[in-house]
């Protein structure tokens, strides 16, 4: 249809200008001319796993905090910095990066820096914030108890991991909130916010000399500070499996399984990728996605063992792309009638199918079409583009994600088996069940 | 960069909308049909719901699984959704899988087959969504105070139906339902991206042109006047974390004269930054919610405008008295010049963003289909919004802002108070 660069070709890599100014602060710019807009997010190499004993979720709160006004920005005036511009801003936390973004109207492009910078070293951490702050998390994490797939996820994932910091969830755990400290979270922020540790992308109608410049002009002032502790925690192999029910009131009755899996630098998380995609559909490697396009799912196996089927209201796979060894998830919502324990017979059945006796030439086929198209939808827009830049930067270098999807075609049929007999074996996994016990919900309406 | 949309009448009366966008090589499109839950058949409620998850499952000479092929084939998304007045089967695809896609969305919309088979698996998936709701304290706070602001109009009725009500929709109900609502007058495509305009209309006058279809008239939206007393109704699910409210107003259609200053007026009220008043009220102030917010849902009929709060159960009375403040506030007062100016200029100054993607532009376009706002409706938005005044704000804010006419449902670790009414 009409003009195409090479048709059907995977998009060659991007032109993104790299540059590490004096204090360590790593710059990624990349011009992108077709709309007036900019999108500037800032990342740190801090999240959960970065936690000690006694923090945990010190991480997120301290973005919170980061919102709250600064030496030069007074509280009061935080409000609308960005909404003048027609912008949006947000951040999160995860369990590898902390991120802040703006996006919005070019005119704003010297506004975001500016906010940006100021956020890296001179937010206030008013201990009457700190406070107020306090109780919106503690809301924030009782709204997320609020959905058992949720608690469900926490429990596996404490479970899976005896060591590493990735068992504890983002958000923290309860009792550490409540006693966590206002100089608890300034030491945090003091450690890990500094040029040396972040890095700064700018997407979008810009002029990147210029850019550079106003780069310099608003984060050149700002020292590097000494490197921040690394996890090096090594989780010890799962030998065997594990189990966690979860039995409370509610409707309805949750599967999901987790297997220790490869991070994003291992040879082997391509090709899991591909396991996955061909249990579930592509899902792709934006974590972020705005757009929110479907996976194309219902020819893939779980689906049709277990959804087509009527045993499940629905299925899902998740390989996220992480800088230690993470996770790969399964899960599965049981149908209404149905129960936990004949979805979990087809469902093992399923993955032992795949490990013992691999996947087809068509299978692989079909998911590098979908993963090819995946990565054209997770790249539409300066935000989504500026995304991956920034949160591939955060966990092994934003070259990776453009390698990752030039070496689509390289995989193969033996490489995607060889992932999954190695991945998806029973004493790699742990299994979690959300039985729902008495009534739960509430009364239907007349 | 303005849009520059094509706008094609085909002979059978579909309305295609197409705009070129070369950003990415992939298209978004969007078909939209006049026909949603304000249809479904009294005691079968949950029916346009129902259809649009079947609809895709088979087609003459198609079954589900070879429908699921062609289009994992190419990784194209195809999904289908019912609201209250239409259904909308949104695709994406790479720019070179458009002809394919736009030749089996005209199969799955023109000629569904809804296979017994397929009905009854949906349907179990329906039942297993609503169960799933019933257990979600936002979902239950929102059906039911929808129920009870909108008591005996179409929009009180649950747009998903409830258990017993989807459990008597059989394919003879479906089948009916397409047959009664779906017709190419009356139906819009919207297509964006990586597309040639003149080629691609003929691919879809290939693909729909044949159609023939009447249906029957689109009923008028029945007036819905504000209930006349305040409500609180306790839900209460006692082994949940956190409560959930909503507080729910009578708001205004799409075509109300006063809708634009009702934009703007929500905006200062709920949206702005984080929530606006209520935001820097209850989340910045008071730090009782991560959450909290008001919405707009101006559609063919008066919609709600409500506000939503997440907030622990021993604050609930707190939050519900903020509310009513900075609704009562707003009410006497409109907003003051400074939060029209920036709620003005945010509205304006957004529409690049909203404009950037094909999906955003795709349902920008058919917003102002439906809605009759004009093809150039991204030149005059801004215009429009522009003219909105305080006297304007102050008068709409009048007009819908009045918490003794409020119907507030709380759903959570909260059994209510003496003033709660009882939930059954």
């Amino acid at each position: 249809m009409g003009k195409r660069t090479a048709a059907g070709a995977v998009a060659g890599p991007p032109t993104v200008r790299e540059t590490v100014l004096d204090n360590g602060l790593t710059v990624l710019v990349r011009e992108l001319h077709t709309a007036p807009l900019a999108s500037v997010w800032c990342w740190y190499k801090v999240g959960s796993k970065d936690e000690g004993p006694g923090l945990t979720g010190v991480s997120h709160w301290v973005e919170h905090m980061n919102f709250k006004g600064t030496r030069n920005i007074p509280r009061d005036q935080v409000k609308g910095l960005i909404e003048q511009f027609g912008g949006t801003w947000n951040g999160y936390t995860w369990i590898d990066q902390t991120a802040y973004i703006e996006t919005a109207s070019i005119d704003a492009l010297d506004r975001m820096l500016f906010i940006e910078a100021e956020r890296m070293d001179a937010c206030l951490y008013d201990p009457a914030d700190c406070e107020s702050e306090r109780t919106v998390i503690i809301s924030e994490l009782q709204g997320g108890e609020n959905d058992p797939e949720e608690r469900l996820d926490q429990e596996v994932t404490a479970t899976a991991y005896k060591t590493h910091p990735y068992r504890h969830p983002t958000i923290g755990w309860l009792g550490d909130l409540q006693s966590m400290t206002r100089d608890d979270l300034y030491g945090h922020y003091r450690r890990f916010y500094i040029p040396n540790n972040a890095t700064l992308v700018v997407v979008g109608d810009v002029d990147t000399d210029e850019t550079l410049r106003r780069i310099d002009h608003h984060f050149g002032r700002i020292s590097a500070g000494a490197a921040p502790p690394r996890v090096t925690t090594v989780e010890p192999p799962q030998a065997v499996e594990r189990r966690v029910v979860l039995r409370r009131p509610g409707t309805t009755a949750y599967w999901r399984a987790v297997f220790h899996a490869p991070a994003v630098t291992d040879p082997a998380f391509l090709p899991l990728l591909f396991v996955d995609a061909i249990l579930n559909g592509a899902s792709g490697l934006n974590i972020w996605n705005g757009h929110g396009v479907p996976v194309p799912q219902r020819s893939a196996r779980l689906y049709r063992a277990l959804v087509d089927r009527g045993l499940a209201s629905s299925v899902s796979g998740a390989l996220l792309p992480t800088e230690h060894p993470y996770l790969y998830t399964v899960a599965s919502t049981v149908a209404d009638g149905q129960t936990l324990a004949a979805v979990e017979d087809v469902m093992l059945a399923e993955l032992a199918r795949i490990a013992r006796d691999g996947v087809t030439e068509a299978e692989c086929t079909k998911v590098r079409a979908q993963l090819r198209a995946r990565f054209v939808y997770d790249g539409d827009g300066v935000t989504d583009i500026a995304h991956q830049l920034g949160f591939f930067q955060t966990i092994a270098g934003w070259r990776l994600y453009h390698d990752l999807q030039a070496r689509l075609p390289q995989v193969t049929v033996d490489e995607v088996s060889a992932a999954a007999a190695r991945y998806l074996r029973p004493d790699n996994r742990t299994i979690g069940w959300v039985e729902p016990a008495g009534a739960g919900g509430a009364v239907p309406a007349a | 960069m303005p849009l520059s949309p094509h706008r094609h009448i085909l002979p059978n009366g579909l309305t295609l909308i197409v705009q070129e966008n070369r950003a990415t090589p992939a298209v978004s499109a969007v078909i939209s049909i006049a026909a949603g839950a304000v249809d479904d058949p009294p005691g079968r409620e949950g029916t346009a719901a129902l259809a649009a998850r079947v609809i895709d499952r088979g087609s003459t000479g198609l079954d589900a699984a070879a429908i699921a092929d062609i289009l994992d084939a190419r990784g194209a998304a195809l999904s289908v959704s019912a609201g209250r007045h239409r259904l909308a089967a949104a695709c994406t695809c790479l720019a070179e899988d458009i002809d394919e896609v736009l030749v089996l969305a005209a199969r799955v919309v023109i000629t569904p087959e809804f296979p017994e088979h397929e009905v009854v698996t949906r349907r179990a998936e329906l039942v297993t969504d609503l169960r799933e709701a019933e257990d979600d304290p936002a979902s239950v706070a929102v059906d039911r105070m929808m129920a009870a602001l909108y008591e005996g109009h179409p929009y009180g009725r649950s747009p998903h139906g409830h258990v017993a009500s989807v459990e008597r929709i059989d394919a003879a109900a479906l089948r009916a339902f397409h047959a009664a609502t779906f017709a190419p007058a009356g139906a819009a495509i919207v297509l964006v991206g990586d597309l040639d305009a003149a080629r691609v209309v003929e691919v879809v006058e290939r693909a729909f042109g044949a159609w023939r279809a009447s249906a029957r008239p689109v009923l008028p939206v029945p007036p819905s006047p504000p209930p006349g007393e305040r409500r609180l109704i306790a839900v209460p699910m006692m082994d949940k974390a956190q409560t959930d409210v909503a507080y729910g107003l009578t708001g205004l259609a799409r075509s109300d004269p006063d809708h634009d200053a009702a934009w703007v007026m929500n905006n200062a009220l709920g949206q702005y930054a984080i929530g606006g008043r209520l935001g820097d009220s209850i989340r910045e102030r008071q730090g009782m919610a991560y959450y909290v917010y008001s919405r707009l849902d101006a559609t063919i009929g008066a919609g709600p405008l409500y506000v939503r709060a997440g907030v622990s159960a021993a604050n609930v009375e707190r939050t519900l008295a903020s509310i009513d403040d900075e609704i009562s506030t707003v009410a006497r007062e409109g907003i003051t010049t400074r939060e029209l100016d920036e709620s003005k200029r945010y509205l304006i100054g957004s529409l690049p963003r909203r404009l950037e993607t094909n999906a955003g532009i795709a349902a920008f376009l058919m917003e102002a289909e439906v809605f009759g706002l004009g093809l150039d409706y991204d030149q005059v938005l801004p215009g429009r919004i522009a003219a909105v005044t305080a006297g304007d704000v102050r008068a709409v804010a009048a007009r819908l802002l009045d918490p003794a006419h409020a119907t507030i449902v709380v759903a959570g670790p909260w059994a209510g108070t003496a003033a709660a009414g009882a939930a059954s």
